[in-house]
Parts: structure tokens; sequence; C-alpha cells
């Protein structure tokens, strides 16, 4: 066990690394305080010359690609996760180079599943040293209990794509899996039988990995229209049998929560978005996939329709209910990031006004803006907020990583971030003196909702103004981590290993916190 | 012998399953399994140690199987548990929350009142942030047979040191007379009001109140109790009158038309043409005496658009509220019990033309060419008061309609 050399407490008072799986990194400034210079990772040339004349890069199996891309031991492997849960791409990728006696990889998914589970043995085994990526189920368990080999890397969408174009991570091989591609390899997301809507998630990997592979279920003459991935950044196209499995890529209609206590959140985030002046014609929102959420959207569809107006935008992950909101002329655009049912993949494919949008177009802070900044209000998850704002979302009040961190941190720049969250889960606090690990610095965090208790950040004196004669029960955070401790109780600190198992890199690639090794009760 | 008290299945939230075996020797031995022992482990191992102490238990061996309970509930299940175990008549009592000494009045609104099953925690915690006119916990028909004596302990430790927000806090307990013992467990913790199930008789009233002025008397809690008997059979219907003028704290008669049906022998419809008659007959009994009707509970939850509609036909009958098993009826029951705008307008251009009428001397009032007399403006006047008390007419519309 390597034990990390140095820590350092970083601009938001946590204990970071300044070094991480050997290589030097930099600790949390700020929010806007980070401003690296020099050039962005440039990729090798390549040239025509080595590819067929004919554009024909088909070879006959996964395996014999990945031997053509050299794959070898200390590779970066990247995949995509719009696929989801009904991924069957990265686990083969791994097979086979446990097959080929491949060790000490780095998997460099978008996000990983329950469905990745079974990676596990080969992170048992030395085939994958360690993953920089989201970690939830049982493979967050796993790394929660210490038994990665190298420390995991958490990074947002937006982080993601930035610490590919910065050149903080090479990808050595990129595998692509696109539900249908052609044989030069141009592959869309839109058609075929595992068709997601979209492959935005892949864009970074395409333009900067060494080699890139595409995989396809679904190979059509060419040209695949539309392009989503181009061809010219291909390596190699494999064609299969099947990628992934259709029902657990896009999960049928995601049904509105019936949780009686979520609706009540979702309709007060609503009405509170009516008092503060932000639902007005012309406006943008972006909610995230969850039942609470989409609840939300259908407030705000009544809420339009009776004052006759619309959104200008909307930011998917798109569903049903935000493509009925499109159809029926209450939302003029959506441009989505993934979809989530067919309803979304149907819409992108038909629907000029659906867009498909990519972690560059979106989330990449080292870029010349983007758009999660214009939005107007964004409503996201957490697992806990503290009383300084900060938020969770990738571990659980036990410190197990539960989540990725997904676009989270990189909607916190909209105009209007609001966290609807109930005020305790199960006896468990959601409104702590200090949360387990920091995701998302309170400056950036306007509003907690509560079933009890609506906190504005004092930052935001301009939104406590506007809600001050409102019907809504607005509190101080610190009221609202009281009641939550007079109801639950005030927990125990709780105490964690030394032991770094992951960190947490800021939307600028510096370290925001570290989660360490969870002790066993 | 082994004791168990308390809810372990999948869905059970908020809830834990505790296993008491006393020894005589061995000292306390406390298994827990909790999600959320590294932030409570500590303070739920308290807690039990001074409910064990509190018994004057010594030696015991206790497995908790915990998903989040909450203090109260940990508490009841354990006490439950003990008390299969001795015989005792001490009580470990938590808090009285100063949110849980109010009083309730015999004329408030109860158009929405939410039932929660009395053994199922996790439905209750959350229960007054949804604001119903009133909770129910319920120890009759939500809750098993071989649970229902734990059930009280919850409901006990519920009424105490559980925030329900202020609304007003009910108990349905058993069928008299094995309701009465419910009594010992919610009188003396300020519960407002005790539905009485299955209720036949005024005699069966008398009773409650008997037993309720005995427990008053030792517990010296004396806010007012209020009585509402449920009418589920034919005998019942029968006897509405003599139930609605049996004592001076009924408030109200609910009816129960499961069981009313069933008495009958034929099938309950959504047209509910089979209980017409005994929905009338208890609302006549209930404006015979001033007091409220109130109906049965829809028990279709997933269909608001059928809810809505039995709303209005139970209003336009004369009830004045409905039982909600989810909180998502609350809206649409009182929404929909609560006066119209078009019901307001008119009611409110009627008392205007009766007030104008009155200071200028006329004898006879007139709206158009309509004749008002007595009756319409009193019932005018109700509606005025009806939506101005549910938050639908501002108190000083007057001035506001001159202006």
């Amino acid at each position: 066990m390597n034990k990390e050399e140095k820590l350092v407490v970083n601009a938001i008072g946590r204990k970071v690394p300044t070094r991480v799986n050997g290589e030097t990194v930099v600790p949390f400034k700020g929010v806007g305080q980070h401003r690296p210079i020099g050039n962005k990772f440039g990729q090798r040339i390549s040239s025509c010359i080595d590819f067929p004349n004919d554009g024909n890069k088909l070879v006959s199996s996964l395996k014999e690609s990945l031997i053509k891309a050299g794959l070898k031991d200390g590779m970066t492997i990247s995949t995509h996760h719009h696929f989801r849960n009904g991924d069957l791409v990265a686990n083969e990728i791994f097979d086979i180079a446990a097959e080929l006696g491949v060790k000490n990889l780095i998997w460099f998914p978008s996000a990983s599943f329950e469905c990745h589970s079974s990676l596990i043995k080969y992170l048992e085994d030395g085939t994958i040293h360690h993953i920089e990526g989201s970690m939830n189920g049982q493979l967050g368990r796993f790394a929660s209990e210490g038994k990665m080999k190298g420390v995991g890397v958490l990074r947002s969408h937006g982080g993601r794509y930035q610490a590919v174009q910065d050149g903080e991570i090479q990808i050595d091989i990129a595998v692509i899996a696109a539900p249908t591609a052609d044989f030069f390899g141009n592959a869309n997301g839109v058609d075929g039988p595992a068709a997601c809507g979209l492959l935005g998630f892949a864009l970074a990997d395409s333009q900067y990995a060494d080699k890139v592979i595409v995989v396809t279920d679904n190979l059509v003459p060419f040209p695949c229209l539309p392009w989503q991935i181009q061809g010219n950044y291909v390596d190699y196209v494999v064609k299969v049998d099947t990628i992934g499995i259709p029902e657990k890529i896009v999960s049928g209609t995601t049904e509105i929560t019936k949780s009686p206590d979520r609706l009540l959140l979702a309709e007060m985030t609503a009405k509170f978005c009516e008092y503060a002046g932000i639902i007005k014609d012309g406006f943008s929102f972006q909610a995230g996939a969850g039942g609470t959420a989409l609840s939300i959207g259908i407030y705000f569809s009544e809420m339009l329709k009776k004052k006759g107006m619309k959104a200008r935008f909307a930011r998917g992950g798109s569903n049903k209910y935000l493509v009925d909101m499109l159809n029926e002329g209450l939302v003029e655009y959506i441009l989505d990031g993934q979809t989530f049912d067919l309803d979304g993949v149907k819409s992108m494919r038909d629907n000029p006004k659906h867009v498909n949008t990519s972690p560059f177009t979106s989330y990449n802070y080292h870029g010349k803006g983007n758009f999660a900044q214009l939005v107007d209000v964004v409503i996201l998850g957490a697992t806990e907020v503290d009383v300084n704002f900060n938020a969770n979302v990738v571990t659980h009040s036990d410190g197990v990583l539960l989540h990725g961190i997904g676009g989270w941190q990189n909607c916190l720049f909209a105009k209007c971030t609001i966290l609807p969250v109930p005020l305790f889960r199960d006896r468990i606090p959601v409104i702590r003196d200090e949360v387990t690990t920091i995701c998302g610095p309170g400056e950036l965090i306007d509003v907690i909702i509560t079933e009890r208790g609506i906190a504005i950040n004092p930052l935001r004196q301009d939104l406590i103004e506007k809600l001050k004669n409102s019907s809504l029960p607005i509190r101080t955070i610190q009221e609202l981590k009281n009641e939550a401790e007079k109801i639950c109780g005030v927990p125990i600190k709780q105490k964690f290993d030394d032991k770094i198992v992951a960190v947490v890199k800021w939307v600028d690639g510096t370290i925001i916190d570290a989660i360490r090794k969870v002790c066993p009760q | 012998m082994i004791v168990t008290t308390g809810n372990k299945g999948d869905k059970d939230r908020s809830d834990c399953f505790v296993s008491l075996k006393l020894t005589k020797s061995g000292g306390i031995q406390i298994d827990l399994q909790s999600k959320v022992k590294s932030l409570y482990g500590d303070s739920i191992v308290l807690l039990c140690k001074e409910v064990l102490k509190f018994f004057n238990l010594k030696h015991v061996i206790l497995k908790i199987e915990d998903k989040g309970a909450l203090p109260f509930v940990l508490a009841a299940r354990l006490e439950a548990a003990i008390k299969k175990q001795i015989k005792t008549d001490k009580e470990f009592l938590l808090e009285m929350l100063p949110e849980n000494i109010n009083t309730s009045s015999f004329d408030q609104h109860r158009i929405t009142r939410l039932y929660l099953p009395g053994n199922t925690p996790s439905l209750m915690i959350n229960a007054g942030i949804h604001k119903p006119d009133g909770i129910i916990l319920d120890l009759e028909d939500a809750v098993a047979v071989d649970k229902k004596n734990e059930a009280r302990f919850l409901v006990r430790n519920a009424l105490r040191n559980l925030n329900f927000m202020g609304v007003e806090r009910m108990v349905r307990i058993n069928q008299i007379p094995a309701g009465l013992e419910d009594l010992e467990y919610i009188i003396p913790h300020n519960v407002n009001l005790v539905l009485v199930p299955k209720c036949e008789s005024a005699d069966q009233l008398h009773k409650v109140n008997q037993r309720i002025v005995a427990i008053q008397k030792k517990s010296k809690m004396i806010n007012p109790v209020w009585l509402m008997p449920i009418i589920e059979s034919a005998m019942g219907v029968i006897k509405a009158f003599e139930i609605a003028q049996a004592a001076d704290n009924v408030v109200a008669i609910a009816i129960g038309l499961e069981d009313y049906t069933a008495d009958l022998g034929v099938n309950r419809t959504n047209e509910g043409i089979e209980s017409l008659f005994a929905r009338c007959q208890i609302i006549n009994a209930c404006k015979a005496v001033g007091i409220q009707a109130i109906d049965s509970v829809f028990s279709s939850v997933d269909d608001i658009e059928a809810l809505k509609e039995n709303v209005h036909k139970s209003k336009a009958l004369g009830f004045e509220g409905m039982g909600c098993i989810h909180p998502r009826q609350i809206k649409v029951i009182r929404d929909n019990f609560a006066p119209n705008e078009k019901e307001i307008d008119n009611a409110k251009k009627i008392v205007i033309a009766f007030i104008k009428a009155t200071e200028e001397g006329l004898g006879v009032v007139s709206l158009g060419s309509k004749m008002i007399d007595a009756p319409i403006v009193k019932r005018a006047q109700r509606i005025i008061d009806l939506a101005v008390s549910l938050g639908k007419l501002d108190i000083n519309w007057k001035n506001q309609t001159n202006e």
C-alpha cells in the first residue's frame, strides 16, 4: 500500500493529497481561482496512408481490435455510459484483457453502473488497477473498503472532458459502443436495437484517444447519419451481435414520483421558482431524471400554461415529460445530454428542436463558456448539505461511495441552483454540520428546499428579499439543521481510516475533497 | 423464551425489529444491527439501556434489527417486548413535545383527516407536513390482530413525541368493549379526538366517556376529548339520532361504507345508491343536533378524478368531510369540499344585498328578480364563513368588494 506522501488543507478546508496515483495534483483553490496556463493535449498526427483506401475499418472482433490497438499493461481504457445499466461492452473489454493477461489497466468510464460489478474480479486479480469515473453499488463498496489498488478519481461530466482536453489523463484506447455505425466509424445513438439517443459522453474520447474503436450491433452502409461520432477519429470498427440490453438502456418511461413527501418537495420547488420570479417568458431550466425532478416539470408545465408563457430551452436528460412540453410548445428547445426513455430517443431522432449536446458544449469549464451557466434555474439532488450550503452527492453518510458526480458540479454554475432534499431519510439527517464529502462549494448553491422549510443562501439577498412575503416556510439553514437533529438526534462524527480510496475533482481539475476508507463496524 | 416486536420486512422503513430474552445472569447483552449504526449506534444502545434500567432488567439478551427507527419507535418496540416478558404498570414515557399540547375545538373543520396505520412508523413521521385537518392513528382495522398490543405503545409514543405540526390528533380505537382498553394508552397523552368504530348505541359512547373520565382523574390530563362515532352497520344507521345526541363531546359522526354494505349483503358501488338511505339518515341526525357529518373514505387512491366526483356528491348530500387514506387525497378532498368560486361569488352578492336592504330598512330582500329570504342568507353566510376559514376569501372581503 503506497501511503499518500503529503496532505494539504485546500481552500474549502479539506485535507487532500498533493499526489494521486503517482501524479502531482492541484488542491482546490476556490471557485474561479485556478487558471492553468499552457496548451491543450495534442494528439499524434494521423495520416490516411495508414488507413484503408476504401474507408473500410472493419475488423473481425473486439479482441482483434484491442490487439491491433496495442492493448498492453498500464493503459487507460475509456468507455461511455449511454447504455446505463444495459451496457455489455465494458465488461467484455476486460474479459478480453484478462484473457490476454494484461495487467494494471486504468478504466476511465464516463460513469459505471451496477451491471459493471462483475469487474470487481479484475480489480482483485490486477487486470484493472483503478477506476477514474463514478463508482456505485458494489464497485463503490469495494473501493470504499480500500480494496482497489489505486486511488479512484471522481470527476463531473464537464471535468472529464476538461481532464481529457487538458491532458490530465491520456486515453490509450477508447471503445465507443454505438447503436448504429458504418464501416468508416461514423456513429450515432438514435437508431438500432440499442438506441440510446446520443453519444455525447464519448465525444472527448473520440477526439483525444490514441486509438478509437467503434463497436456496433447495427452496421449500416456509409454514410451513417447523423454522425454524432465522426469516423475520421476512428481507427477500427467492430460488428458484434449485441452491445446492450435495450430495456436496461432506456428503462421505459420513468414515472412521476408517487411519494407524497417528494411530490410536496416538487410543489414547493415550483412555487419557490414562481415567487422568485424565475418562471417567466423565455426562461430556461434543467431538472434531473429522478421522480421529484419529473414532478417539478409537471408543475412548471401547469404554471406556464396558466400564464400563457413558454420556456426558451430546457436542458435534458430528457424523458417523456420533457418531450411532451416540447411538443405542446411550453418549451422551445431541448438541449439534451442524455435520453432516459424511448420518447426521448424518438424525439431526438425526429425533432430538430431536440438537440444533442456534449460535455464540451454543456459543461467544460476550460472552454470559452458553456451552456450550463446560461440556465436560469437548475434543480439537483444531494445526499447531504452542510450549514455552509456545501453539498455531497458521491457518498452515503456512512462514507461509502454511492453515486457519480454526473453533471452536478457543472450545473452549479446556473443562475439559481436549488436542491430539494428531505430533511432526513430514515433517521439519516440530510442537513448536517459538515458533509461527509464536499462535491460542491456552498457559494454556488442558492436554495435548499426541504419538506419542513426552505433555506436561502445568505449570499443571495436578492432571493431572500423576493421571498420575504411569500407563504413559503423560509428558514435559516441552521434552523433546518437543528430541526433535523431534534427529530433524528445529533449524529456521531464518523470515523474513517487514514487511507484515501478516492479523490473528488472540481470542474477545473483541482482536488476538492478526498474519500477515505470506511472503518469496519 | 424469546419475544419479538416490530417489523423487518423489505418495505418496512424507519422501524426496527426487537428480539428479547430474559436471562438469569450475564448482564445486558445488546446486539445492534442498524443502517444508522455509524451515526446513532451509541445513542440507540444508550436508549435501550435506559429503558431496561427503568424496568429493572439486569440480565437480558437483546437483539435490535434497525432500519432507521426514531427514538419514539425504538422505545415503543422495546417496551412492548418487555411487557410481553414481565407484568408491570410502569410506563417509559418520552418527552411530551410542546407542539402536542394543543387542544381542538368542538366545531373546527374536519374536512380532511389522514388515516395512519397504528403500527407503521414510516407513514406517521411526515404526516403533519401534508397539513390535513387531522391525523388518525388507527389501532383498529389497519393493525394486524397479533400486532394490536405493540401498536398501542407506538401510538402512545407518537402522541407524545412525534410532531404532527399542530393538526388535530385523533386515534381510532378498537370496537367497544375491546377498545376501552386502548383508551389507557391515549387519554393521558393528550389525544384530541377518539373515533369509536362500529358504533351501534349511545350506551357504547357512555362507556367510552366513563372510562375517559376515570383515566383523566388519574392522569390529570383534562383537555377536552371529542368523540367521533363511526356508523358501519344497519343497526347503527337506525340508531343514528340516538348516537348523535349521546353526549356533549360527540362532534361528528362518520360513516363506514365497507362494513355497512357488507352488513346489508350488497356490493359497494361507485354510484352508492345502496347506501343513500344510510348517508341521508346520518346527515339528518347530525344536522338535527348540530354536529358534523363525515363521509366514508374513498379507497381508489390512484383515481383522483373519481375521488373528485365522489366529493362533489358527498358535499351535495350535506357531508362536511371525508377520511383520507393517502396524503395525495388531502388536497383534492379539501379543494372540492370548499366552496367554489361561483358559490362564493353568489354568496357574496346575497350577503351584500341583505346588508344593503337592512341598512335601507327594506322588508324584502331581492337580488335581481329573485326574492331572498332568511334561510338563503343563512346558507350564504355559511359559505362565506367556510371560504374565509379555508383561506379562499379574505376576511375583509366586504371592503375589498366595495372599492
